[in-house]
């Protein structure tokens, strides 16, 4: 490749992956070569900015056309712009909350990694929503994964964090073992890594033998990527990893981690599996016909997911179970595909009202966590006489997570639920399931509000608010209860920008 | 003007809610009086929604319509397809549940004085929960419907849980696990409703399914809409409730705030019937005639077991829980009647049960405020230190058990005549209920009032006086006047009984 053909590519399309990219390696700069006694908190601005301004940019190349770079590797379609944009904002609050995280035993030296390994994995997951090749696609996972393992146990002398980041790394490692060999086969079946590619051959593709094959690869990777998403029976590393990771780094592996898994599922199974035949007629494409290992696994992890967290007295461990459950009610829409008409539409709704609550949530555990030294779930008493707004916002996140009306998280089961239906035959049990999965998790999440406003007062400490957790429990909180009772606002600047992803359904 | 009226009646509690939270948590005084203030415009607004259809203008002027949401983006196909929208209307049956439910709300927000601590808390949650009740009467479409129903379901968990007696946080889970399990069943059916036909409009509903329209999705098989109407009968009779769903009800009844009892026995069990009038009836009414032998036999089940229970109960609360249960019996048969003086009683009985529970209910909070029970074994005589108060109870008890010329008889009165004529083994059966009502309320007023005194001090003056007479006067005054002039309830649900007569193919 010559420096001509290096230069003709339209770099602006990977301007926010620069501008992260550029502030992170500032960042590990700045660090390194400024002397111990300045304060590493402040640093959190600078990659605050460095979000911010990717953000913009990435606004600005809204209206590009679909571009693919480095010979169709890098894809920039509607699918990415889309997926980007929540990744940022999940990442830009993450970045707030991480600002003021301040554990017992302190995080000293370590807090600027801190930061810009937050950046590093969010590239990683930036990378994913835009690649169009395996290779890209399993760079920008792992990426991802060996920031967050180390973000996991960035408190080193902490026995639980060495715990849980081994836990981690062990489990992480083998499920992207299990991704890349299945990857392999799919490589071995198209002779292609480029996704394009690989459709159309796999769209061709009627012979028995090559499909049984196929669906060997179908089933590694999803099993490889069901570690990533948290997804029954796959499971077992969220609730130890979350309760001994930070809780900032807690909630960006339920969040944007989880969200990254969402993504790359969804690129290769659409963009592969959707239109490869089931069978040796081509009367149903391959999705369609396996749809079922993937609802049971769906109904698997709603079913794992409510009833164990109803067992649960510590907070992180609660919520890792709590959204376990949520990636289950996520897995029913990939599941039904939505219907055929709803489905990126309700995975991305579903997805921004994730971001606002659960990143609410742990706002919250983090304040009163590192108040009290306990991560107990009675830590929350008597909250609603001492400090009723903290109450307030934290009530609007457990009530949109268990999808009350009047919030973001009612609007995004309605989505799902209404791709359950629309199809003939409907997906009753899935739905079933769901509904039942939905009322058990009132007991919980009901129970953290009893503790708030019927328990007396745990411990007479005012909860002080740093102002960064403050912003991102009014941003939370707003954002919740207005797309919640406006979802309009959301749902058309989704149909006005990025139309009905027909750029990265039809065009590979 | 008009248009925006009925959005102005739901949302006016808006202007109380503000009030309230802008006041300090311990001026007790002004926040009571802030809160009951509250109630005040959704109170006049109905009363002048109602003097407007007096005078002639028609209710359905004052319905608004607004787009709000857009699910998907299919407008290529329709540009109406699963849209939701924002829309309130009015007909002689919400009318008339949307008076009950302000005159209730105002009442029984003047008998929250009796509440002890946490005022702000209690009167923001009140209010919340007056807009919910408001909203589910005047929802034009089914989403709508049940985001104001769950509206009602959050501020209640809460008052029940922290304002009630000793064991009411149990109360309060049961409250919201029952509920929680009735709206999810009612959710499915009202999302596979707006999934295949791309609508939730209550009106585009009722016509698709009874006239059969065209579906651009999978169609709803004839076996589905059997589920869909026994689904929402079933959602709605928890809500009710009737015999195998009550369980949830007695707790409630026992362990919430008697302000909160008036609102619960009063408007938030009507909810039910409303639901079963509305969804059932009206939308499936080719199926909900075939399920029709199965309403009336769990309204009959309800209505002997409420009142079998009731005779042996010793605290008062629980007396009145199970009659509830037992006059919500009476609802279902009327709704099973399938004919007009069945569906006419149902609706009255609802009107009068809603009036009687809450006065029932007031006068417990009162009597809970001086004695600090309702166990009848520890009362008696208090027709010599509370005469004035046992008068009440007696008028009060009597109407519940139908007497002539109180609201109670005129309903059981229809609901058996409709019964008669439609399923006349099940109505010569239930008979026998109306005995046992007769004996179980004499029996509970009877051993309050009379007997040996030995709980309270005779000497001590403990009547009701001042602002107590209000509620008391207000309740019993509607009572004799529907018992006396049951027209004025007719009047209005004139025509919505009409429609539903002519979608049963009336009798």
């Amino acid at each position: 490749m010559d420096l001509n053909t290096m230069l003709s590519y339209n770099w602006g399309a990977m301007m926010p992956e620069f501008i992260i990219l550029g502030t992170t390696m500032a960042l590990s700069i700045l660090d390194l070569f400024w002397p111990v006694h300045f304060n590493r908190r402040k640093l959190a601005w600078f990659a605050l900015t460095g979000i911010i301004l990717a953000c913009l940019s990435l606004i600005s190349l809204f209206s590009f056309e679909t571009v693919s770079i480095l010979s169709d590797t890098f894809r920039l379609d509607s699918f990415a712009k889309a997926f980007k944009l929540l990744l940022l904002i999940g990442a830009g609050l993450i970045i707030l909350l991480a600002h003021s995280y301040e554990p017992k035993e302190g995080l000293r030296e370590h807090r600027g990694e801190f930061y810009y390994l937050f950046l590093t994995a969010l590239l990683g997951a930036m990378i994913m929503t835009s690649s169009g090749d395996l290779i890209t696609l399993f760079v920008g996972l792992e990426l991802l994964s060996l920031s967050s393992y180390i973000l996991v146990g960035i408190r080193k002398r902490d026995r639980s964090a060495n715990e849980a980041s081994m836990k981690y790394v062990i489990n992480g490692g083998i499920s992207t073992a299990i991704t890349l060999f299945g990857m392999s086969y799919l490589y071995g079946v198209t002779g292609s890594v480029n996704l394009g590619e690989m459709s159309r051959t796999m769209a061709a593709m009627t012979d028995g033998q090559l499909q049984y094959i196929m669906g060997l690869a179908f089933f590694m990777v999803f099993v490889g990527l069901s570690f990533k998403i948290a997804a029954a029976p796959f499971h077992m590393w969220a609730p130890d990893v979350y309760e001994g990771a930070p809780t900032p780094v807690a909630a960006f592996l339920s969040v944007i981690s989880k969200m990254a898994g969402f993504v790359i599922l969804l690129r290769i199974f659409l963009s592969l599996f959707l239109t490869a035949p089931g069978d040796a007629f081509g009367a149903l494409d391959f999705l369609e016909k396996n749809n079922i290992y993937i609802a049971s696994m769906a109904g698997l992890t709603i079913i794992i997911g409510n009833v164990v967290a109803l067992r649960q007295q510590n907070l992180k461990r609660l919520f890792a179970y709590s959204s376990i459950a949520h990636a289950g009610y996520l897995l029913v829409a990939v599941a039904t595909l939505g219907g055929g008409y709803f489905l990126l539409d309700t995975i991305w709704y579903y997805l921004l009202a994730y971001v606002l609550m659960n990143i609410g949530v742990f706002a919250v555990i983090q304040l009163l966590s590192s108040q009290s030294g306990s991560e107990d779930i009675s830590v929350l008493a008597g909250l609603g006489r001492k400090s009723p707004y903290l109450a307030l916002a934290f009530t609007i996140y457990i009530l949109s997570l268990a999808g009350i009306p009047g919030t973001t998280g009612f609007i995004g089961k309605l989505n799902i639920f209404l791709g359950t239906f629309i199809t003939e035959p409907g997906h009753f049990v899935l739905a079933g399931i769901m509904i039942a999965g939905t009322v058990v998790s009132y007991v919980y999440y009901f129970g953290l509000l009893v503790q708030i406003f019927f328990r007396p007062i745990h411990s007479d400490k005012v909860v002080k608010i740093r102002s960064g957790v403050s912003v991102v429990l009014i941003i939370c909180a707003i954002g919740t209860v207005l797309f919640g009772l406006f979802p309009n606002i959301a749902f058309d600047f989704l149909h006005d920008q990025f139309g009905d992803f027909t750029d990265f359904i039809s065009s590979e | 003007m008009n248009a925006y009226l009925l959005s102005l009646l739901v949302f006016s509690p808006l202007l109380g809610i503000l009030m309230v939270a802008l006041m300090p948590k311990n001026e007790e005084r002004t926040i009571k009086q802030f809160g009951f203030f509250g109630t005040l415009p959704p109170l006049f607004l109905s009363f002048f929604l109602c003097s407007q259809h007096y005078s002639g203008v028609a209710l359905s002027s004052f319905n608004i319509k607004l787009d709000w949401i857009r699910f998907g983006n299919l407008e290529m196909y329709d540009p109406k397809l699963f849209t939701v929208n924002f829309e309130l209307g009015l007909d002689g049956l919400s009318l008339i549940f949307i008076l009950l439910t302000t005159i209730i709300s105002s009442l029984a927000a003047m008998a929250s004085i009796y509440i002890k601590q946490g005022w702000k808390g209690y009167y923001l949650l009140f209010l919340i929960l007056e807009i919910g009740m408001l909203g589910v009467f005047t929802a034009e479409n089914l989403i709508l419907f049940f985001i104001f129903f769950e509206m009602t379901l959050i501020p209640a968990f809460f008052l029940i849980g922290r304002w009630g007696f000793l064991e009411r946080e149990k109360a309060s889970y049961h409250f919201l696990i029952y509920n929680g399990i009735g709206s999810a069943i009612l959710l499915v059916a009202i999302l596979i409703l707006f999934a295949r036909t791309g609508t939730t409009n209550i009106a585009a509903l009722t016509q698709m399914m009874t006239m059969g329209g065209v579906s651009l999705f999978a169609p709803i098989s004839s076996s589905m809409k059997y589920g869909l109407c026994l689904a929402f009968v079933i959602a709605f009779a928890i809500k009710l409730p009737v015999f195998p769903f009550h369980s949830w009800m007695v707790r409630v009844h026992a362990e919430a705030p008697p302000a909160i009892v008036m609102i619960h026995a009063g408007v938030l069990l009507k909810i039910g019937a409303y639901g079963i009038i509305r969804f059932g009836m009206g939308i499936f009414p080719e199926q909900y005639k075939s399920l029709a032998f199965g309403i009336v036999l769990m309204g009959v089940i309800s209505f002997l077991y409420g009142a079998l229970l009731a005779l042996v109960q010793t605290d008062f609360k629980l007396v009145l829980a199970y009659s509830s249960i037992s006059h919500m019996g009476i609802v279902m048969m009327g709704l099973g009647a399938l004919n007009e003086a069945g569906l006419q009683g149902a609706i009255f009985q609802v009107i009068s049960h809603g009036l009687i529970a809450a006065m029932l209910f007031f006068l417990v909070g009162a009597l809970t405020e001086r004695s600090g029970t309702v166990m009848l074994p520890k009362l008696g005589g208090l027709a010599k230190s509370m005469p004035v108060f046992s008068g009440f109870m007696l008028a009060c008890g009597l109407a519940s058990l139908g007497l002539p010329g109180m609201s109670g008889f005129i309903s059981e009165f229809m609901v058996f005549l409709g019964l008669f004529k439609s399923q006349p083994v099940l109505a010569a059966i239930s008979v026998i209920g109306l005995v046992l009502t007769a004996v179980y309320i004499l029996r509970a007023v009877m051993l309050m009032t009379f007997g040996k005194n030995d709980s309270l001090v005779e000497k001590e003056k403990l009547d009701l006086e001042g602002w107590e007479f209000i509620p008391a006067l207000v309740l019993l005054g509607l009572i004799l006047l529907i018992g006396v002039f049951p027209n004025l309830l007719g009047g209005p649900l004139q025509g919505t009984i009409e429609a539903m007569m002519l979608a049963l193919g009336g009798r």
